[in-house]
């Protein structure tokens, strides 16, 4: 029997390569998007919608989140597999960041994966097994220049992560973290080239690491045999971190 | 309303129907832990449209507490 998969910002470029992944190991995948509609339905062409399932919804409000939990039930079934990974980031210096696009970073990246998660709970917690996977980043973990809102949110869900594994360890359900360092997507591409270079030299591995690297991490934490797993950050950095 | 509430009872913690009895102590006698619990008090507050706030709950010990309490605020509505 295929496990039920769901995961948040599937049409960005780790949340695709997510929902691949899950797809190609025999889930079915339901997926959200905000507002690449295009994106969602090739996602949806190149493995049918019996499959693989996308939904609209903008994760910081909690209306959309209750709907989301009711169409992904009726469509696919319970959520065994939670990946919390749509994110924004909105880039100033602490100087320049205003009031407004902390909370707005902090309502999606935050409060978002908090009130979807919630919501998911009580049907792994009645299966007595379940997988929640929270994509953070390593800057939540080192900090970056320009990122307060979007590293503050990051370090706030390994908090969450951690509480969570804590509170639901009894019924099987694992909660664990990935943290991402520098990936090719269009997220990095907003990083300026000279910045670029300068990151290159401090990664180890002397590159930008590809979603698919991100998500084959996902993959074995959603899976059976991850089942002693649980509270950890595992990053997924090319050595930036260490 | 005492059948429903245990036969809510009774699915939420996995047991026979025959095993709740009204003085059945949630935690000791019918092996409830505090999941068990928080999930079993939202089941009821869907079940009789009632809203059970945390404190009151963490004091309802026996199925005999829970059918009390929620009677008195079916009432009440």
């Amino acid at each position: 029997m295929s496990r039920i998969a769901l995961v948040t910002g599937g049409t960005g470029g780790i949340g695709k390569a997510i929902v691949n992944t899950l797809v190609e190991d025999g889930m079915k995948v339901a997926f959200t998007y905000n507002s690449n509609t295009e994106e969602s339905e090739e996602i949806e062409g190149r493995f049918g919608r019996d499959q693989t399932k996308a939904f609209k919804c903008d994760i910081s409000n909690t209306d959309e989140i209750k709907k989301l939990v009711d169409d992904v039930s009726s469509a696919f079934g319970t959520v065994e597999v939670l990946v919390n990974n749509a994110g924004i980031s909105k880039n100033r210096l602490v100087l320049r960041t205003s009031m407004e696009d902390w909370k707005r970073v902090m309502e999606v990246n935050l409060d978002g994966a908090f009130a979807l998660t919630q919501a998911i709970l009580p049907g792994m917690i009645k299966k007595r097994w379940g997988r929640i996977i929270f994509v953070s980043s390593v800057a939540g973990l080192m900090g970056n220049v320009g990122q307060a809102s979007y590293a503050s949110s990051k370090a706030a869900l390994v908090g969450l992560a951690k509480t969570v594994a804590r509170e639901v360890s009894s019924r099987s359900i694992t909660c664990n973290v990935v943290a991402p360092g520098l990936i090719n997507t269009t997220m990095t591409r907003e990083i300026r080239e000279e910045y670029m270079k300068r990151l290159m030299e401090i990664i180890p591995l002397k590159r930008l690491g590809t979603p698919e690297e991100v998500a084959s991490l996902v993959s074995y934490l959603s899976g059976d045999t991850a089942s002693y797993i649980t509270g950890q950050v595992l990053v997924v950095d090319g050595g930036l971190s260490m | 309303m005492e059948e429903k509430v245990k036969e809510i009872i009774a699915e939420q913690l996995g047991l026979e129907l025959e095993e709740i009895k009204l003085d059945s102590r949630f935690v000791e006698d019918l092996g409830a832990d505090s999941l068990d619990l928080v999930d079993l008090v939202m089941k009821l507050e869907d079940e009789f449209e009632v809203s059970i706030d945390d404190e009151k709950a963490s004091n309802l010990r026996t199925v005999k507490d829970a059918l009390n309490f929620i009677e008195k605020l079916s009432r009440a509505v």
